[in-house]
């Protein structure tokens, strides 16, 4: 009873983000407020980790910066800050947390593509 | 008009507010209560509302408390609470509900505690504990010296050490209120409140807004 009525005030389910799996390619498009303005801005990497868990669920995006300095950002699944969500492709991975691409740069830190 | 009411804590979750952050908020079923009793400073020697919450049934209450509630014509309710108030602006038999708090507001919440059962220092009062190495045994948690030497020769009263913790009545002062819903009387606080899910919840004015 309690638990329905602690969803029923969390926020709903985004529409625009679609299925989103561990070593799938994603930009991530973020509604970013400056002053009275506001602007789309596109964080792009590998996803190395999804936390399914309801209202909080997340989801971590990885990508090398200039100077091969690796990027990490986590964002909340139901966040209304997020625009959408573009998958562009799928990796072949055989783990749910990617964190060994941490310590890997370059050649070794690609993964195969898988198609369906 | 006295701001004050009864309430039963459901749990926390998260909500975004309109900046799109995510803020920790506590949800509470709070009142409808009934005003049950007013004391006054000429007849009792102080000014507080006694309000009323949860309805039960007339069966479960001894015939002194329904006599209580019936001399004013109330229902039946599970819990009596008194809120001390400097101006008594209120009637008997008025109904209180989350309307009188409004979003953005501030409150004082109390609720007794979880229980620790028997706790230790480090737990209870944050003490730091012994080394983790350099030879140490047994001493990773132990609270230390407990005072002095030959003089004073004992433990002073009150001087902090491991045992029973929390189950105690906590206030936690100026919750901002982030969300009212009228239709289920739901009182959403920023913050933690203290107490498990089910527990009973007071709610008043902020002392300091």
């Amino acid at each position: 009873m309690s638990d329905q009525i602690l969803k029923s005030v969390e926020a709903p389910v985004n529409e625009n983000i679609p299925q989103i799996r561990s070593g799938d390619i994603v930009s991530v498009h973020l509604k970013i407020k400056e002053g009275d303005r506001e602007r789309i801005q596109e964080f792009k990497g590998t996803v190395i980790r999804k936390r399914n868990s309801g209202n909080n669920a997340n989801f971590t995006v990885r990508r090398i910066a200039s100077n091969g300095i690796g990027v990490e950002r986590t964002f909340l699944l139901r966040s209304p800050r997020i625009e959408k969500v573009v998958v562009e492709r799928h990796s072949k991975v055989r783990r749910a947390q990617l964190y060994f691409l941490r310590e890997r740069t370059g050649k070794s830190a690609r993964l195969k593509e898988k198609f369906n | 008009m006295m701001k004050g009411l009864i309430g039963k804590k459901i749990g926390m979750t998260q909500i975004f507010d309109d900046q799109g952050v995510a803020q920790p908020v506590t949800l509470i079923e709070a009142g409808p209560c009934y005003v049950t009793q007013i004391r006054q400073p000429e007849k009792e020697g102080y000014s507080s509302v006694q309000l009323g919450f949860g309805e039960i049934h007339e069966k479960r209450l001894t015939g002194g408390q329904l006599g209580h509630l019936k001399a004013n014509d109330i229902s039946p309710l599970r819990i009596l609470r008194e809120f001390r108030v400097k101006k008594l602006d209120i009637n008997v038999g008025e109904k209180l509900t989350v309307d009188v708090f409004t979003v953005g507001e501030r409150v004082d919440v109390t609720g007794i505690s979880k229980g620790k059962g028997f706790a230790g220092g480090v737990k209870r009062y944050g003490f730091r504990g012994g080394p983790k190495t350099h030879g140490q045994s047994d001493r990773h948690r132990a609270p230390g010296s407990r005072g002095a030497g030959t003089t004073p020769g004992r433990v002073f009263k009150g001087a902090r050490g491991p045992g029973h913790m929390g189950n105690n009545q906590v206030t936690v002062q100026a919750l901002k209120v982030v969300l009212i819903d009228n239709e289920r009387n739901l009182l959403g606080l920023r913050g933690a409140v203290p107490g498990s899910k089910g527990g009973l919840i007071m709610i008043k004015e902020a002392r300091k807004q």
